[in-house]
């Protein structure tokens, strides 16, 4: 293993986050500090890259606030994520969405990913 | 002081408690062999030869072979002297990483990437003569003037011109020691550190 790797699994503490990728609708809960008070920001948006690997990798979450398209940048191993839920997963076929930046509107929709449910799992 | 010698093998970044991402540089850190302790009274002053990495016998001359058997330890690859170290070691023991803390002052020497022939834009920090349009080309990373005319009538001593850049032996004051995984001998030093991946540096205290 090579010195990095080994660093990585040093630091980097057990994350139970959902497996979401690119496309997908998340709200990431987020701590805040002010002064010396803590709070939880909830951010909801549609991920539109995920970046970097172990330790250091991050994704990026893009919504539309007020009609302002908003972009915050989350580290995985951050520890003011108190967690991530996974609202909607986006049929997308491309692992960077940043065509997102340039849309706006209708065509700024992400369709849904529809899952197959067995009948044996019923 | 005190002082190892090192391995650069990476960088990667570190979170504290409050979410504050630092980035921070993976060094292997010794363990380091005392091969000679210098004294006042036999060399003029005080020092440690502190020697690491290991060496094949077959690539070592037969003088450095029995240099490091006083130290009863096999041939090495680097070898260096720490003045006045503040630790009293004798000839054949060993230098950890035990010797920092997390949260220590370190200073880390090193040898800069080599960047080979450069401008002085690059060099120098010139800013260039020319601007882009207005009938100008060329000009745009020149040095300009090198100095008087007919008085003089020569180019200074010591005139800021392009050159070999880079490889120069660099010391970094004032890094944070981040972490430490003495058992793996690995050092996390807060920040950017000279040199390539593989390259040597000495961090001291």
């Amino acid at each position: 293993m090579n010195a990095i790797e080994f660093v990585h699994e040093q630091l980097s503490g057990k994350k139970d986050f959902p497996k979401f990728k690119a496309g997908d609708n998340v709200t990431v809960n987020y701590k805040i500090i002010e002064g010396n008070k803590e709070r939880i920001q909830s951010f909801k948006g549609d991920v539109i890259k995920k970046q970097g690997t172990g330790h250091t990798a991050s994704f990026t979450v893009r919504k539309i606030s007020d009609s302002i398209g908003v972009e915050r940048v989350f580290p995985f191993y951050s520890p003011n994520i108190q967690s991530v839920v996974l609202n909607k997963a986006g049929n997308i076929r491309r692992a960077k969405l940043f065509y997102q930046r340039k849309r706006s509107g209708k065509s700024a929709r992400i369709r849904e990913k529809r899952m197959v449910v067995s009948a044996v799992a019923q | 002081m005190k002082g190892i010698i090192g391995k650069k093998l990476g960088m990667t970044s570190i979170f504290d408690p409050t979410g504050k991402q630092t980035a921070c540089t993976i060094i292997e850190a010794g363990p380091c062999v005392v091969t000679q302790v210098k004294t006042k009274d036999s060399d003029g002053y005080n020092a440690l030869s502190l020697s690491f990495g290991d060496k094949k016998e077959k690539h070592s001359a037969n003088s450095e072979i029995n240099h490091f058997a006083k130290a009863q330890t096999s041939p090495k690859k680097f070898t260096k002297e720490f003045r006045d170290y503040s630790i009293d070691k004798n000839i054949g023991e060993t230098i950890t990483v035990d010797i920092f803390a997390e949260g220590d002052k370190v200073e880390v020497v090193g040898t800069t990437k080599g960047k080979g022939f450069q401008g002085v834009v690059k060099r120098h920090g010139f800013h260039g003569v020319g601007q882009q349009s207005h009938g100008q080309h060329d000009r745009q990373r020149a040095p300009g003037s090198l100095g008087n005319s007919s008085d003089a009538a020569r180019v200074m001593k010591g005139m800021k011109m392009g050159g070999r850049m880079g490889s120069d032996r660099v010391k970094l004051k004032g890094l944070k020691v981040v972490k430490i995984f003495a058992d793996k001998n690995y050092i996390l030093i807060s920040g950017s550190v000279p040199g390539h991946i593989g390259s040597i540096v000495l961090i001291q205290k």
